[in-house]
């Protein structure tokens, strides 16, 4: 585990990419093979979920620590995170020798997986005596295990790439063998690397091809000629795969996970599908030709259980716009031309309501789609895909033959009402804000917002929160209303679940308007009249 | 409390109203004690400043001449019955606790401080008191010091990866204090340092006042003569991201200070590497502080007043906070 912690320091010192590859492809040539798998496993969203319930994690570790709980909620507000939160204060801030030193990052997994299974005083004493006998960097990183929010900032293309390059393999093949179902602690990493046809390969689904984004008008996209290229809305849904083999279906969502029991509605028309193919698509909760709001599949995908009623108010369909596997064959290399030919004959054949070809958009020139992005939002879209005609499914996200292009953002001016410390980086600064709308004479909270302000804003606004405070309720500051920032916007829909009666999607902060007093702020009524007839 | 406490806090600053004087006065004053150079603590435009005879040092080149008085540590003032003495507060070079005493009641207000020694500037002495006026910069838990050894050790070993890579070593810290302690830290480098200006003229005020430190060289923008190899080069953070640091590359930064600590704040720096190394008082620190001076009632300034004053009266301490216009320079460690 000592390796695995010094990597993980390695990998937080350094945003160089090569630096990156560098320090994991030494830690995968050096690591004992079932760390490896681990450690792939682990930079793949593959963690092992949380053993411990949270509040006890904070109970024991501010007993650990002695200090009173109250104290130990101070020290996380101010620090950001827990697992970090608790590494300071349980065990020595010293990185040199431990008798953990010796213990192997396996075994610390294998650790974490019987904690789950462990009556709650074993885990106590377990966790105590673990907090004691690791070395600072350790114990963060166990915690960071053990809280289920353990993340590396390397994409999973970069450990591909790294553990392509210590043992000499094809990066692409290589992201396609460790993807879909797998277990770290079923398989060795001979079977897992070097062996794959040993795995049930039946699930196995592909890596996505994920599109940048069009960040100006005047990229050099529209330099070129619009018949090579392919337009599509751009859907408000799930990005996922429909695998169809060995008469069996399965559904990946873009995180890994395998959610074919959260949508029974594709079981419909899976044995139309033939054996040997894979779909990419969006999974869009839809009624009557019309994608429902965002926030109608946020509410299926929380449930635990799909009961008849929400399987009738919210119907899924999936929405495909990709083919890239036929007949068992991969067709990645192929043109999209080609798979889309293919696409649009394998929809024509299957005919069901819960499955739907993403249409083409047709257009001449560049400045149709321009005119045609204002439709996006009362389509329920977010914008449009763009594709060159002739590209292939690539791997991850690559610049060059597939473009999103987004309508421009809803933009509102609020005053900043609330502020708590920030997460990450933003630790121990006022960086976590909420904003009102004035209504009646009063500001009405709408919003919260985290990004959008430059470091040297945000150290601004850190010192305004501290000489401006109201009152403090715990961690939140009440501040005097008087700064205005415009804030921007994606989706907005009624919703009684808000104190506004309004709800946003993705708020973030664009600028700060020091050009603005605070009553100078646009109002409640403002907002609600944003609202697309058509879509509520 | 008291109706006349002893020193009160004004507008102005720490106030003792029977001998009309402020110690680390944030306003123009007639008389200040000043506990210890830093520019938060010893503001421009006082008529006289009451100083250890280092600190005066230190001012004469920051705030050019003024009407300083020097005195040594131990050495003491009566002004209209109330006695003001100063003692080593372990900050940095002149650092000085001042303890006023006044009818047998005894204050003390410590400026900033740590408690272990640096080797390098006076270390820290407890005094018993009454009332003790504390910073606590870092008064919450989580802000234990590592041995300094161990941050040295981190600090050649990130030196020689540098080296190994063909980069130079950018060490960021306060140039008064923080970097004059990197220097002490690098005493067995042979090859000179090279400072950024502002450090070379406090390194100047250290060694004039007896200080040994490593051989260093000021980096000075005219001569940019042989370009500088493996070298290691000691600046304050301010330096991080302009031009100046153009003729070092290529190079790798480290920042020095408590707040690295924090996860967030060394990713939030553009520094390469955090190093964990203050010159304030840590948390078990000031529980060291409590048991020694024995104080019946604290008043906390600087920092994480609140949490801390409430923690040591959920220990059944008599303890408030105060707020101070130091707080500004929170992040100015």
């Amino acid at each position: 585990m000592k390796r695995f912690a010094k990597l993980f320091q390695q990998l937080d010192e350094t945003n160089k990419t090569n630096l990156k590859v560098a320090a994991m492809a030494d830690y995968f040539r050096e690591a004992p093979p079932e760390d490896r798998v681990w450690a792939i496993a682990l930079m793949s969203s593959r963690r092992p979920p949380r053993p411990v319930k949270t509040p006890l994690l904070r109970q024991w570790a501010s007993e650990a620590a002695t200090i009173p709980l109250w104290l130990f909620e101070e020290s996380y507000h101010v620090v950001g995170d827990l697992a970090e939160t608790i590494a300071l204060l349980t065990g020595d801030s010293s990185d040199e020798e431990h008798a953990s030193d010796e213990q192997t990052l396996s075994e610390w997994m294998q650790l974490i997986l019987r904690l789950r299974k462990m009556p709650e005083e074993e885990q106590h004493e377990t966790l105590l005596e673990a907090w004691s006998v690791l070395g600072y960097r350790e114990n963060f990183v166990f915690n960071k295990l053990l809280t289920g929010s353990f993340r590396v900032g390397v994409s999973r293309k970069l450990m591909t790439r790294a553990l392509a390059q210590a043992f000499d393999l094809e990066e692409n093949a290589l992201a396609h063998r460790i993807m879909g179902k797998w277990d770290p602690t079923g398989i060795t990493f001979d079977e897992l690397i070097f062996e794959h046809d040993h795995r049930d390969k039946a699930s196995q689904p592909y890596p996505f091809y994920l599109a940048y984004s069009v960040e100006d008008r005047s990229e050099p996209i529209t330099q070129e000629d619009p018949n090579d290229w392919h337009a599509e809305w751009k859907w408000d849904g799930i990005r996922g795969q429909l695998v169809k083999r060995n008469g069996e279906l399965f559904v990946w969502s873009r995180g890994e996970e395998l959610v074919t029991d959260k949508y029974p509605e594709f079981e419909a028309f899976a044995p139309a599908i033939p054996d040997g193919t894979v779909l990419d698509g969006e999974i869009m909760a839809w009624q009557e030709d019309m994608p429902l709001n965002f926030h109608a599949l946020q509410q299926r995908i929380g449930r635990k259980t799909l009961s008849r009623k929400i399987l009738e108010e919210v119907p899924v369909v999936f929405m495909a716009y990709d083919l890239i596997e036929w007949k068992s064959e991969d067709l990645r290399s192929n043109s999209l031309e080609s798979r889309r030919k293919k696409l649009e004959e394998l929809n024509e054949k299957i005919q069901s309501p819960n499955l739907l070809l993403s249409p083409s958009i047709p257009f001449e020139a560049w400045e149709d789609l321009e005119l045609l992005i204002s439709e996006a939002r009362a389509r329920a879209c977010e914008g449009f895909m763009l594709k060159h005609v002739r590209s292939e499914y690539e791997v991850g996200r690559k610049k060059g033959n597939w473009w999103k292009w987004k309508s421009d953002p809803f933009t509102i001016d609020a005053v900043l009402t609330f502020a708590m410390r920030g997460h990450g980086r933003r630790a121990n600064l006022y960086t976590d804000y909420t904003f009102g709308l004035w209504h009646d004479g009063e500001l009405v909270t709408f919003a919260k917002a985290y990004s959008g302000l430059t470091d040297k804003e945000f150290n601004q606004v850190d010192r305004f929160v501290k000489r401006n405070t109201i009152e403090r309720f715990g961690p939140v500051r009440q501040v005097t209303p008087q700064l205005v920032f415009e804030l921007a916007f994606e989706g907005i829909a009624l919703s009684k679940r808000h104190k506004s009666g309004v709800a946003v999607r993705f708020p973030r902060i664009i600028r700060w308007r020091h050009d603005k007093k605070p009553e100078d702020a646009n109002t409640l009524d403002d907002l609600i009249a944003l609202i697309p007839k058509n879509v509520e | 409390m008291p109706r006349n406490p002893l020193l009160r806090f004004t507008p102005q600053g720490i106030y003792c109203k029977q001998a009309d004087i402020y110690i680390d006065p944030w306003k123009p004053v007639r008389r200040a004690i000043i506990t210890h150079g830093h520019a938060d603590h010893a503001r421009r435009g006082n008529g006289a400043y009451l100083a250890h005879r280092f600190t005066c040092e230190i001012l004469r080149v920051r705030l050019g001449p003024a009407d300083y008085v020097s005195f040594e540590y131990g050495d003491s003032v009566l002004i209209n019955g109330v006695r003001f003495s100063f003692y080593p507060a372990g900050h940095l070079l002149g650092s000085a606790q001042i303890r006023v005493e006044y009818k047998g009641e005894v204050w003390v207000v410590t400026g900033d401080y740590k408690v272990e020694n640096d080797g390098l500037c006076e270390p820290w002495e407890p005094l018993q008191c009454h009332t003790l006026i504390t910073e606590c910069t870092f008064g919450l838990p989580v802000y234990h010091w590592k041995a300094q050894d161990e941050v040295r050790g981190e600090m050649t070993e990130w030196i020689s990866r540098n080296r190994e890579a063909g980069k130079n070593s950018i060490l960021l810290g306060y140039s008064l204090g923080k970097a004059q302690r990197i220097l002490h830290m690098l005493s067995h480098e042979t090859d000179p340092i090279y400072c950024h200006g502002a450090v070379e003229n406090m390194n100047e005020v250290h060694r004039r006042c007896g200080l040994i430190l490593p051989p260093t060289l000021r980096v000075s923008d005219e001569k940019a003569k042989k370009k500088p190899e493996n070298a290691i080069v000691v600046a304050p953070p301010s330096a991080i991201g302009t031009p100046w640091l153009n003729r070092f590359r290529p190079y790798a930064t480290a920042m020095a200070s408590g707040w690295m600590t924090l996860r967030g704040a060394r990713r939030r720096r553009a520094a390469d590497k955090g190093l964990v190394l203050s010159d304030h008082v840590d948390w078990p620190g000031l529980h060291e502080v409590m048991s020694l001076c024995k104080p019946e009632q604290v008043i906390c300034t600087h920092g994480y007043t609140e949490i801390f004053a409430d923690y040591l009266r959920s220990r059944g301490m008599n303890a408030h906070a105060e707020k101070t216009f130091f707080d500004a320079e929170n992040d100015e460690e």
